[in-house]
């Protein structure tokens, strides 16, 4: 019962945070709402017996990809300017018409595809711990792990590049060419 | 009254929805960037909840890959918007149409 109690009130919480992300001016608040989506995510992964998954969920996304989200955020400046006017006629319309589309079928897709009850295979009672996790992942999917490895890396490198060769270089030889 | 995985599976596609919407909607590239953000956490919950019903490991696996992909893809795409910003001093992507074919 107390599980029940916890899903509806963070369910609650996290259709909140994500309504506020939808609807606020302020990037800053959209922000906030998103952590307040991430940290419900983080309460139903605990709820699923997936416990380490929910302490890197508060680390990675919580604790990092949020703070580089406010931290380009304050850099390039507030933007309040966002003007409402629908560029596309109808677009709200469109937007909620396709989106909540969208909801109803990936919902009846799923009604009639999933199959309960198969528990056949697998260990009931899976709890996610760091070694279960780990057998996994540094078991089966090694060559899984390694490719993230060389994609962050790849990323990393990437982000490199933009900042080094990114516009203000041009802007800096700029007026030597003019002179 | 017990918490089945179809309530985790409804959630997030009601969640899914949601950043499918900001993407459609919001003009601002940061706000895009965190309703997709919202999108691939709901399909995390998916995986860990098919997980958990299904007694497979793997469902949390994916979700730690899908994380990973995220990160590396916020860190490209802030670097661009980055980039983007300090040419055109604007985040709107209403003003970044001169692909359009």
């Amino acid at each position: 019962m107390t599980e029940v109690i916890l899903f509806g009130l963070f369910a609650a919480v996290a259709l909140a945070g994500a309504v506020v992300m939808l609807t606020a001016r302020n990037p800053v608040y959209s922000a906030m709402g998103l952590l307040v989506v991430m940290f419900s995510m983080a309460l139903f992964y605990v709820l699923l017996d997936a416990h380490f998954v929910a302490a890197v969920q508060l680390l990675v996304y919580a604790g990092a990809v949020m703070t580089l989200f406010l931290f380009v955020i304050m850099m390039i400046g507030v933007d309040k300017r966002e003007d409402t006017a629908e560029s596309i006629p109808f677009q709200r319309l469109i937007t909620f018409v396709v989106a909540g589309g969208l909801a109803v079928v990936i919902i009846i897709a799923g009604y009639k595809a999933w199959v309960t009850g198969s528990d056949s295979f697998g260990t009931p009672d899976l709890v996610g711990t760091i070694e279960t996790v780990a057998d996994s992942l540094f078991g089966t999917w090694t060559i899984a792990f390694l490719s993230t490895v060389l994609l962050l890396t790849i990323a990393a490198l990437g982000t490199i590049a933009l900042a080094l060769f990114g516009p203000t270089a041009v802007r800096e030889t700029e007026p030597e060419d003019g002179a | 009254m017990t918490v089945t995985v179809a309530w985790y599976m409804v959630f997030a596609a009601v969640l899914f929805s949601m950043g499918a919407a900001g993407v459609l909607l919001r003009r601002n590239a940061l706000v895009m960037f965190m309703s997709i953000e919202l999108m691939l956490n709901s399909v995390n919950l998916t995986f860990i909840a098919a997980g958990s019903e299904l007694g497979l490991i793997e469902g949390q696996v994916a979700a730690l890959f899908v994380m990973v992909v995220a990160a590396a893809e916020v860190t490209v795409g802030l670097a661009i918007l980055v980039a983007v910003f300090r040419r055109r001093s604007s985040a709107n992507v209403d003003e970044l149409s001169e692909l359009r074919g």
